[in-house]
């Protein structure tokens, strides 16, 4: 254990998780009620992230689709609001079964092709998900949906202090989670499957269900990751799970570092980060260059996927 | 069914413009098996040249043939100096830069061209209308669309089946390796065939901006259509490309026509002529899952 906190990674990490811990305080400190929601927002994307993380990390399936769950999650909150019944208690659980519901019929359609078309058959099913929300007239269609949070009895979510601890406990239990079950006989296999899925299915491990499995897990985070994000605007839009959105928490993932435990962490922060800091350092070079902050943030990605394929873990790895 | 056969026609015109955008994009997946986010972006480029060119020249068909080469120019640029080093990487690199490359270019074209869309008047030759049929009138330009588009097709078609380049393009899209060892200069036909791509892209771009508005971001949507469309039809394949952007652009346009109507037999007409362009797109992701579960490469692709 001490042995391991001498690394760079550990330390940093160590430092990360106290700093969002008690972010709350400092933001009322320093009467930063923004970074507050800058911070929420990082911790619900590292979620989403930590589950993707799962699936494309350890198993290297490269899903463009999972923004969907954040709608999933998201929508199933809203329209259970808007039929009046805000009971946390039957929202959630609902939303996650929905999620569950469908990154099972999914993973299981599409755990059938490889490679590109893989890609792009998860990144139709998201794009289906896009547009029956966007047709759901009823429920704001294109416009979106305003909602009202969830109610939970013992913690109140319109308070952004108890919503963002809420938020960051669940990060943990994610973290926690997603970790133990990387490291355990399933995640070994998974990434067995992610080295050389002929011989894993050789050797007679059940590839195709553990996959399956997986993308279950990824799901249901995901969602919970949506439910979160519907709390955090209490609003929900088709624009939550578009395309793009799925790019981000790819960017995110492979920012972060493939298939590293707390990657998807750095990453988000590093994600948020860049896209709070950019602005502001463009225009202390040029009044007005902050606007076309993404004119810098695109190459940087190019130079990633070419140059730095490790993402933010492998600069802090220790040096032997 | 004068009615029906418009729409029709419409389809056929939304279909051979996703081919032109599809063929490029099959091509470079199958050659070169990249995964080309970034072709949305030639297309959006490609119409905001052609809008640059057509307001200089005051012409549509000068800023037209002015704008082609320079989208050829762009794409082998962009070949050059980025795509060409993402060839030999897996296809999670080739993702994340080329979607870093779709965020380039829109804030690109926003400083250069400024954050307001675009118009293109369609050219006055073309602004009446033509009888297809006896009594069915049908618009000059959208017509034409349809002409340039079956015209460019033919020559891809024969471009790939007859010539040498073709032939090239067919053998390295089977083994690359093999016909680099035969002699063959394959960095400068991967350039070459990038351009191409690229040039078929800024030609969808600009006949679509008469109809359609030229605008930043104007690509994004339409490249995920042209995924489908390519992965429908097998990636790789030309004819797969065109079958599909057909099948594509009839359920586009008979969704958004004849939906509507369908859907007031039991919905409220304001929601259903609201949910009838949601459904139509739905139908079509549908259809590629059903594709893909039916066939797991597509409808041409090559079995493995």
């Amino acid at each position: 254990m001490i042995e391991r906190l001498k690394q760079p990674r550990a330390i940093v990490t160590a430092l990360l998780l106290v700093l969002l811990a008690v972010l709350p305080l400092l933001t009322q400190a320093f009467d930063q009620r923004y970074l507050l929601s800058v911070g929420t927002r990082i911790v619900i994307w590292s979620i989403a992230a930590v589950s993707l993380n799962m699936i494309l990390g350890y198993g290297g399936l490269v899903s463009f689709g999972h923004a969907a769950f954040f709608g999933i999650g998201g929508y199933a909150v809203g329209i259970l609001s808007a039929e009046g019944i805000q009971s946390g208690w039957i929202q959630w659980p609902v939303a996650l079964a929905v999620s569950i519901a469908w990154a099972t019929l999914v993973g299981a359609l599409s755990l059938r092709t490889r490679g590109v078309y893989f890609i792009m058959i998860t990144l139709a099913f998201a794009q289906l998900v896009y547009y029956l929300a966007s047709g759901l007239e009823g429920y704001g269609g294109d416009d979106g949906l305003n909602i009202s949070r969830s109610r939970f009895g013992i913690i109140d979510l319109r308070d952004k202090a108890q919503f963002y601890w809420l938020c960051f406990a669940l990060l943990c239990g994610t973290l926690w989670f997603c970790g133990r079950l990387a490291h355990s006989r399933f995640g070994y296999v998974l990434r067995g499957a992610k080295s050389n899925e002929l011989r894993m299915t050789a050797l007679g491990f059940p590839v195709f269900q553990v996959r399956l499995v997986a993308c279950i897990i990824a799901g249901a985070f995901g969602g919970l990751a949506g439910i979160l994000l519907a709390n955090e605007g209490a609003y929900v839009s088709p624009a939550m799970m578009s395309w793009v959105k799925s790019g981000d928490l790819i960017v995110i993932v492979v920012l972060g570092g493939i298939g590293v435990r707390f990657g998807p962490l750095y990453g988000a922060v590093v994600f948020f980060a860049l896209e709070e800091l950019l602005k502001p350092f463009l225009d202390l070079l040029h009044k007005g260059w902050g606007e076309y902050w993404q004119l810098a943030f695109g190459p940087l990605l190019v130079i990633v996927a070419l140059y730095a394929r490790g993402g933010m873990a492998s600069l802090l790895r220790a040096r032997e | 069914m004068d009615y029906l056969l418009i729409q029709v026609l419409n389809g056929v015109q939304l279909g051979l413009l996703m081919f032109l955008l599809a063929a490029g994009l099959t091509l470079t997946f199958g050659i070169m098996d990249l995964v080309n986010l970034a072709h949305g972006s030639l297309y959006m480029v490609g119409a905001y040249l052609a809008w640059t060119f057509i307001t200089w020249t005051d012409s549509f068909v000068l800023g037209a043939l002015l704008a082609l080469p320079a989208t050829f120019v762009v794409g082998v640029l962009l070949e050059m100096t980025v795509v060409r080093r993402l060839y030999a990487r897996d296809h999670l690199d080739q993702v994340l830069a080329t979607f870093g490359l779709i965020l380039f270019f829109n804030d690109l074209v926003r400083l250069v061209w400024g954050p307001a869309g675009k118009s293109i008047a369609v050219p006055s030759f073309l602004s009446h209308t033509v009888q297809i049929l006896p009594g069915v009138p049908y618009p000059a330009y959208r017509f034409a669309l349809i002409v340039v588009g079956s015209l460019v097709a033919l020559l891809l078609a024969w471009l790939v089946a007859r010539t040498r380049m073709g032939m090239l393009i067919r053998a390295g899209a089977s083994n690359r390796r093999m016909i680099a060892a035969l002699g063959v200069n394959i960095e400068l036909l991967f350039s070459l065939v990038f351009g191409l791509g690229a040039v078929f892209a800024g030609l969808a771009g600009l006949m679509a901006a008469p109809i359609a508005s030229v605008k930043i971001g104007m690509g994004d949507d339409i490249l995920i259509l042209a995924f489908v469309i390519i992965v429908i039809g097998g990636i790789g394949s030309i004819k797969g490309a065109f079958v599909a952007a057909m099948i594509v652009g009839q359920i586009d346009i008979v969704g958004r026509a004849f939906l509507p109507e369908l859907l007031k037999a039991f919905l409220p007409p304001a929601s259903a002529s609201a949910a009838a362009p949601a459904i139509s797109q739905v139908l079509i992701y549908v259809l590629m899952a059903a594709v893909l579960v039916w066939r797991p490469t597509g409808l041409f692709g090559q079995r493995t």
